[in-house]
């Protein structure tokens, strides 16, 4: 006999969600446009629902209002890391904050991520970013025969860097730092978070040569702990925590 | 006809070299052990001044030459001078490190400190080392009980 439902299906059609008007300033920067280099504020408001995320508000910017507003966004679920921006003084990710927990009463400024070059809007050029996370070897180093079957590691070794496997590259962090400001030389915390995935890898051998690329002068040295990367991450990574674990790597390889 | 050479506009942005070595390793380890060591020395030192015996009012000239003639002391207000100069000087060689972004400014700034600490430790030392605590033909109730 199938389970069948005992009451008749009641009209389970949820209510409305509420609508709302929500002002958005957006940081623009365009040099084909009459504005030339400078860049300028753009206001837009648009309708948005109470379960509305402030990519939702973009893309109705875009779609409905401005075309060529620009903005970078791939997944719009939290994953792929595209659209890190600066919403409301803070950097967060736009497909992941809703519109409702950035106070809509007030206009939401949003612009592009600080430090790196702005492109166009809030588009902005990764590539120093990149440049950093690609200069501490974000692989598995091993020596000798590769083994027929699996890696094996215990959960214990695992949970060593557990937390800092789930970096999505979004640059949040890095963008969010004072010292990456300044001149951009610093490595950044993301390239930090990556190098740490590794070192404390069980299976990997090549912590030395990243401790060894990161005793750098703009390597962890210049982090300051301001805590600016761990309030920034939108994936809740312990930033600040695994550079100092990187830091004491370091101090206990050269004591 | 030829395209016309673009410019990458990444180049500035690129780590300019890598300059890898313990440098920074020692002096963020030295940074905080002479913290340690400092807090000791300065609070040791305030509290010999200004809490024992007479306390504030006791501080003259023969005070200090007085404690001047001290080894002991000697090598407390030499460790303290060095120590915090050291201390000092590198923890403003890191501001100017985040918040100057022209190497040319950077430059200037540094060369400002590093003058400013080298004259001040020498000046110190010397000081320390050289200091007279019965200068002749001066009044016999300013010097030191060691004078006499």
């Amino acid at each position: 006999m199938t389970a069948v439902l005992d009451t008749p299906a009641q009209d389970t059609t949820p209510a409305e969600v509420a609508t709302f008007q929500v002002t958005l300033k957006v940081r623009r920067y365009n040099p084909e446009s009459e504005h030339g280099d400078a860049a300028y504020w753009d206001t837009f408001t648009v309708e948005a629902h109470a379960t509305d995320r402030v990519l939702d508000a973009l893309h109705k910017i875009k779609w409905e209002h401005d075309g060529s507003l620009t903005f970078r966004r791939s997944c719009a679920h939290g994953v792929c890391g595209s659209d890190a921006m600066r919403i409301n003084g803070r950097n967060r990710l736009a497909c992941k904050t809703l519109l409702k927990d950035v106070n809509p009463d007030k206009p939401i400024t949003v612009e592009p991520i600080k430090g790196l070059p702005v492109v166009k809007d809030l588009v902005v050029d990764m590539e120093p970013f990149f440049a950093s996370y690609r200069e501490i070897m974000p692989f598995l180093i091993t020596s000798g025969n590769e083994p027929s079957r699996e890696r094996i590691q215990s959960p214990e070794d695992r949970a060593r860097f557990d937390d800092t496997t789930k970096c999505i590259l979004c640059a949040a962090c890095t963008s969010s730092c004072p010292v990456f400001w300044t001149d951009g030389q610093y490595f950044g915390p993301a390239a930090i978070v990556n190098a740490h995935r590794f070192i404390f890898d069980s299976r990997d051998e090549g912590a030395a040569q990243r401790l060894e690329i990161l005793n750098d002068k703009e390597g962890v040295w210049r982090c300051r702990t301001t805590f600016n990367c761990t309030e920034a991450c939108p994936r809740g990574i312990q930033v600040t925590k695994a550079i100092q674990e990187v830091k004491r790597a370091m101090i206990t390889r050269a004591f | 006809m030829t395209a016309p050479v673009v410019e990458t506009p990444r180049s500035p942005y690129a780590r300019r070299r890598t300059t890898r070595g313990n440098f920074e390793l020692y002096s963020w380890v030295f940074m905080r052990a002479s913290g340690v060591l400092l807090v000791v020395l300065i609070f040791g030192h305030l509290f010999v001044n200004l809490m024992v015996g007479e306390g504030v009012h006791a501080i003259d000239f023969a005070f200090v030459g007085g404690k001047w003639s001290n080894p002991l002391w000697q090598v407390w207000d030499l460790l303290m001078l060095w120590l915090a100069m050291f201390h000092g000087t590198n923890g403003v060689r890191t501001v100017i490190n985040d918040y100057a972004s022209k190497d040319k400014t950077r430059g200037i700034l540094k060369t400002l400190l590093y003058l400013a600490f080298t004259v001040t430790v020498l000046l110190g030392t010397l000081v320390i080392f050289t200091f007279d605590p019965c200068p002749a033909n001066s009044p016999a109730e300013l010097l030191p009980s060691i004078c006499s």
